[in-house]
């Protein structure tokens, strides 16, 4: 019974969210500042852990396919696939929902404790929809940017590590990232995100628009938060797989 | 005005307000004093329509408030300014912009117009000087003052200020005081204090409403409140052994 309560006030939120903003020019502002703080801040982190998976992919796939019946280009087109498909959209999503998921219901949730949605309340705006909907549209807008430099960048960390430790060469690697390629992988990758971001952004703001108490609550909050949307990313990830790809 | 008839208020089944009828004058500070958990600060948050009433009617002038849909409370919450215990300010604004908001988000003033109504506010409030600071910078006191030129920027009707004094230096309280009872006559408002500080039922308190275990224990002036012979209302006033003192030598003279 507790899960479908929270699924019904989860899209009870939602409905205030959508609801139509008091003024558009002030939701412009906001969603600006949004994509700043939750998007380009997390440019660095995303950059890091994409150079780390190229790099590590790289080495497992050499490291795996050492048979000389294997061609080289495998290593490349692993590496590709493997972010393409999967680590670019989903371990991205998921540090996101470590990032931006904590910084969402904690900064949701202090303001609930300290009276700040209230007094937003009071004064007769609705605070659902004026501290959720930039957050939304800003994620959903920037994510799938994240998700292509995470691609990009995660390919060139693959570069670096099989160059440098000599399990292949430049001309395999680059043959082996272009070999069979399809463009609609990147497609499934870009939609996935921009799902997930959702996820995260909607499910955080819901953990942090509903804390109540004090700072112990919020931090309950912040962690309810990612891993609540850590699960349902696994979860959308299965269904979006079988309905895009299958 | 505004009036509030027979309202009850139950939190997981557990009464917190008990049939309670009030009537609030306009251009008066009214007060609501009581103990910690006697259900003022629910009773107040109850009047400004941030809890339902599980029953009862809750009139601002003509309008019945607590039966308003959505939209029209919405309208209707623009002539509503509250003071929240913690000051309530927005982190992540400076305290021109706290009081900003509300001109940015209901008026279409110019951005110097905006300006100009927030600083005569500020000053009014005696604040000067502290325009581009955050609410973490300031003291308490002046967060205070801040989020009382933020309720009175878009000259509201209805002012309500939950502990206004709590955490504040006995001369900070009164300074406090004094400027809710004189913007109040100055906008010509109905405000409503929430307060457990008997300094300032002295100072401000035009009409004051005890309430004891969810209940309207009694309503008076601060004139009439030593008078009277309600004894959960003496125990309350008379709670310091000073104030007991006091009451001794009164009653020998």
């Amino acid at each position: 019974m507790g899960l479908f309560y929270h699924i019904g006030k989860y899209f009870l939120l939602l409905f205030r969210v959508f609801a139509k903003p008091e003024k558009l020019k002030i939701y412009y502002r906001e969603t600006i500042k949004e994509i700043d703080k939750l998007g380009i801040n997390s440019i660095g982190i995303v950059a890091i852990i994409s150079i780390f998976m190229g790099a590590v992919i790289t080495i497992q796939t050499a490291y795996n396919t050492e048979n000389p019946i294997y061609p080289k280009y495998l290593i490349g087109l692993t590496a590709r696939d493997t972010l393409l498909l999967e680590f670019s959209s989903t371990i991205v999503a998921l540090i996101l929902a470590g990032k931006i998921g904590s910084n969402i219901a904690s900064e949701i949730g202090t303001m609930r404790v300290t009276e700040q949605i209230d007094a937003l309340e009071i004064m007769g705006v609705n605070s659902a929809s004026y501290l959720i909907l930039p957050k939304i549209i800003a994620s959903v807008i920037f994510t799938p940017f994240l998700c292509l430099m995470s691609m990009l960048i995660g390919i060139f960390g693959g570069w670096i590590a099989g160059v440098s430790t000599g399990v292949m060469t430049t001309q395999d690697y680059v043959y082996g990232i272009q070999y069979a390629f399809i463009p609609y992988y990147i497609v499934y990758a870009l939609i996935k995100i921009a799902i997930f971001a959702f996820l995260i952004t909607t499910i955080s703001a819901y953990h942090g628009y509903y804390s109540y108490g004090g700072s112990l609550e919020v931090g309950k909050s912040s962690t309810k938060a990612v891993v609540h949307s850590s699960i349902f990313i696994l979860l959308f990830n299965v269904i979006l797989t079988q309905l895009l790809l299958s | 005005m505004i009036e509030v008839q027979n309202i009850s208020k139950s939190f997981n089944n557990v009464q917190v307000l008990k049939d309670i009828n009030v009537h609030f004058e306009k251009g008066k500070t009214n007060l609501i004093i009581g103990q910690s958990g006697s259900g003022k600060t629910v009773l107040l948050k109850s009047i400004v329509g941030l809890h339902d009433v599980d029953v009862g009617k809750i009139f601002f002038d003509e309008v019945i408030f607590n039966e308003l849909n959505f939209k029209d409370k919405k309208d209707m919450r623009k002539q509503i300014g509250m003071l929240f215990q913690g000051g309530a300010l927005f982190d992540s604004a400076t305290v021109e912009d706290n009081v900003i908001y509300p001109l940015d988000m209901f008026t279409e003033m110019t951005k110097a117009e905006k300006r100009d109504r927030a600083n005569e506010c500020l000053k009014r409030v005696n604040i000067i000087n502290a325009n581009t600071l955050y609410p973490a910078e300031i003291s308490g006191g002046m967060q205070k003052r801040v989020a009382i030129a933020r309720a009175i920027a878009l000259n509201p009707k209805y002012l309500f200020c939950d502990e206004p004094n709590s955490g504040l230096d006995p001369q900070t309280a009164i300074l406090i005081d004094d400027l809710i009872k004189e913007l109040t006559i100055e906008y010509n408002m109905t405000t409503i204090v929430n307060t457990h500080d008997m300094n300032s039922v002295m100072e401000i308190g035009d009409k004051v409403v005890f309430i004891y275990k969810g209940e309207k224990w009694w309503e008076g002036t601060k004139h009439e409140i030593f008078e009277t012979e309600n004894n959960e209302l003496n125990n309350f006033i008379f709670a310091s052994k000073l104030s007991q003192e006091i009451r001794k030598l009164k009653n020998k003279t």
